[in-house]
């Protein structure tokens, strides 16, 4: 059992020690790595323009940290394509990537077929719904796997007291966290209890990482990646970034039941796998939730499964991909860019 | 025309193109300064980011002084000549509002957008348009984000500056982001005047005219609009806002009206100043409120005229750039500069809406035009075509 208060003050870090961006372009040329941007998105035309807007001009334009920004959108009955692409984000739909495969939706699908389509030996991850959004949330997440080679899991956390006098103060994650999933991996993986906000949607991985763990698609990927990458390379692949505050949209405890319900799934069958806990029944798929009508109480029942994509590498379209652009790279070296170009 | 000015006419429509090409840098710019909050006499935080945005472009001197203007000088191939451009960091907006901006492919909307979040912006990004385009300026060019503009901060970040400065400023431009087409050389006379009434805690609510603050300011309204105003001077006084109460049921016992005399005449503001505390003190002695009457800012009229080679020069540039006219006097920035001599615009650089509302909005197309003017304005001074001995 790793110390985790010795962990927390190794790998855990605040966005502010990266602000020089010239020097981690630098750092990043050096060693010659590409760097993907992966906003997935579902009706999000509101706050997706900004978005590629800061990243663009910060990130690409004068410091070039990211070779791409991508958008992967579920289907979109709103703008969202349309805006991206008008600032110059690559759009693709979900549903275009690897189109033989039988198409899913959910965030996951899109996190997954990320590793297909982009170019990336890092990906970063950031939602779409930031409203304060700022390089830091992509600079933060991706410069310890520029200057750690052994880290290959970096996550997001947002932590921003207002005004605390006391030396000690509370801190940790949203509804979910604090009431499932930290009390669920203080039982059954303690290591895994530091990560301070398990369930954020911005991380930053390795490709080499992200092509060998499947991906539920729905509520549990975030979960899942974690117990997946402890397993196979403990917590020293990891680290966190406080990125100070992030504005979102708030969500209702009645929507957080359905994902702590996709996310137990997720958990179980995971420990069933590890052979933590024993073989369990069948698990049901139902959430049953309830409301008054007229006075007269009834169930609304919602159908959740967990539904899962194996690791990309297992993908035959992948491996002919990786192949070809693997000779196509032996053939031509890569072009290093400068930075201020 | 001259050869040389001809010149720099003739290449607006390229500059407007390649302009383009940092428009995610204008607009993340514009994103960034507009969600710092920095309502008059808090601009600390949004000064702190233009002054990077600075240091980072290596630009020389780039400071603040005592009263939290931002500056930076883009060091001129020869100085020979200082030229100061100007944008106001202060909003309307209190820090608590939301400040949040939203980017839809045409058009950016949210609070102080407009007035003067793409101003700043555009301070902002000069360096590196100027990199871009391969412009290099014999003149020293001036970047300053100014603090303590609006209402009661009564220009005094710019006021501070011209006063302190050793550099002789040579020209100044006022940037705007709202609207394209705006040119002021000149400043028309303004006194920002305040009325609040309030009632002291032991009056006697049962004497004869008993009525609360609400009412006697509306008495003193009542009586400033009866104030017969000339039609030359042109001479008019905004009722700007009006506070006070604090239920439905409690008789007020504040209240406070806030106005502005504006007019051609300075004599004329000073009299409808002199006439309107008169009113305000004469109708608190009929209700017995206690009165307080301030002065909050003023402004002398005056500026350039009409024919002076920086205001025609201005009119040519908007004029080959297709950009629509709308000449109007100036109670803003151009004041401190126009009580220093020192000739001066204000340009605005693209249009909007709702301005300073929650929903202040701005259209993105029209920049790169409103952008292209202000470049070439830049070059006309530079290439001394708005010197008066012209």
């Amino acid at each position: 059992m790793t110390n985790l208060n010795e962990w927390l003050n190794n790998n855990t870090y605040h966005h502010s020690q990266f602000w020089d961006l010239k020097q981690l372009v630098k750092e990043k040329e050096k060693q010659g790595i590409r760097v993907s941007l992966c906003i997935p998105t579902l009706n999000e035309e509101k706050t997706i323009g900004k978005e590629i807007v800061v990243f663009k001009s910060e990130l690409v334009n004068r410091y070039p940290l990211l070779d791409e920004i991508a958008v992967i959108d579920s289907g979109s009955v709103d703008k969202t394509l349309e805006v991206a692409a008008s600032f110059g984000a690559d759009t693709y739909l979900s549903s275009e990537i690897l189109p033989d495969l039988e198409p899913k939706r959910g965030k996951g699908e899109n996190l997954w077929k990320a590793i297909y389509q982009l170019k990336g030996d890092i990906i970063v991850y950031i939602d779409a719904d930031i409203k304060n959004i700022h390089p830091r949330f992509v600079y933060g997440l991706v410069a310890p796997l520029i200057y750690r080679p052994e880290v290959k899991y970096v996550k997001a956390f947002y932590d921003r007291p207002l005004a605390f006098s006391q030396g000690v103060r509370p801190s940790g994650g949203g509804r979910v966290t604090e009431i499932l999933v930290r009390p669920l991996f203080s039982l059954f993986l303690p290591e895994l209890s530091a990560i301070i906000q398990p369930l954020s949607g911005e991380y930053a991985v390795r490709r080499s990482v992200l092509e060998e763990i499947p991906f539920p698609i729905g509520y549990g990927v975030e979960t899942s990646h974690l117990i997946d990458v402890h397993q196979i390379y403990g917590m020293s692949a990891f680290a966190q970034t406080d990125l100070d505050q992030r504005v979102h949209r708030n969500q209702q405890t009645r929507s957080l039941g359905r994902m702590s319900f996709g996310i137990l799934q997720t958990f179980l069958s995971r420990l069933q796998k590890l052979e933590i806990i024993g073989e369990l029944p069948p698990l049901e798929t139902v959430l049953r939730q309830f409301q008054v009508h007229d006075e007269r109480f009834e169930a609304v029942e919602h159908l959740i499964v967990e539904e899962e994509r194996p690791p990309m590498l297992d993908v035959p379209a992948y491996q002919e991909k990786k192949k070809a652009l693997q000779k196509s790279e032996k053939r031509k070296p890569r072009k290093k860019q400068t930075a201020g170009e | 025309m001259e050869k040389g000015m001809a010149h720099i006419i003739s290449g607006l429509g390229d500059l407007e193109e390649r302009i383009r090409d940092l428009r995610e840098i204008i607009l993340a710019n514009l994103v960034m300064l507009s969600e710092i909050p920095a309502p008059t006499f808090s601009e600390a935080a949004r000064m702190e980011f233009l002054v990077n945005r600075f240091t980072e472009l290596q630009l020389l001197n780039c400071s603040t002084d005592e009263v939290g203007n931002g500056l930076g000088i883009i060091p001129g191939e020869t100085g020979e000549r200082n030229i100061l451009i100007v944008g106001h960091m202060d909003t309307v907006f209190d820090a608590k509002v939301d400040h949040t901006i939203t980017v839809e492919p045409h058009r950016i909307i949210g609070p102080g957008v407009g007035d003067n979040g793409l101003g700043l912006a555009v301070i902002a990004t000069l360096p590196l348009v100027l990199q871009h385009l391969n412009i290099k300026p014999k003149s020293n060019i001036i970047l300053m984000g100014s603090a303590q503009s609006l209402g009661m901060g009564n220009i005094r970040g710019l006021r501070f500056f011209l006063d302190h400065t050793d550099l002789p400023i040579n020209a100044g431009i006022c940037v705007e982001g709202v609207k394209l087409g705006r040119i002021s050389f000149s400043s028309i006379g303004m006194m920002r005047c305040g009325i609040s009434y309030s009632v002291p805690e032991q009056y006697d609510w049962t004497r004869f005219g008993a009525v609360g603050a609400i009412v006697t300011i509306n008495d003193a309204i009542n009586r400033i609009l009866e104030i017969p105003l000339p039609k030359r001077p042109k001479t008019n006084i905004v009722l700007g806002s009006i506070s006070g109460g604090t239920g439905f049921n409690t008789i007020a016992t504040q209240a406070t009206l806030k106005f502005e005399i504006r007019s051609e005449s300075g004599r004329m503001v000073k009299n409808i100043g002199q006439k309107t505390e008169y009113i305000a003190h004469e109708v608190a002695s009929h209700s017995g409120a206690d009165v307080d009457f301030r002065i909050y800012a003023q402004r002398r009229p005056g500026g350039i005229p009409f024919s002076h080679p920086l205001a025609r020069t201005t009119r040519e540039i908007m004029k080959a750039l297709d950009i629509p006219q709308r000449i109007t006097p100036s109670t803003s920035e151009l004041s401190a500069f126009i009580d220093k001599k020192i000739p001066a615009v204000t340009l605005g650089l693209t249009n909007g809406e709702n301005l300073n509302q929650m929903n202040e909005t701005i259209d993105i197309e029209p920049i790169f035009k409103g952008v292209a003017q202000l470049l070439g304005l830049i070059l006309a001074i530079d290439g001394g075509h708005c010197d008066e001995s012209k």
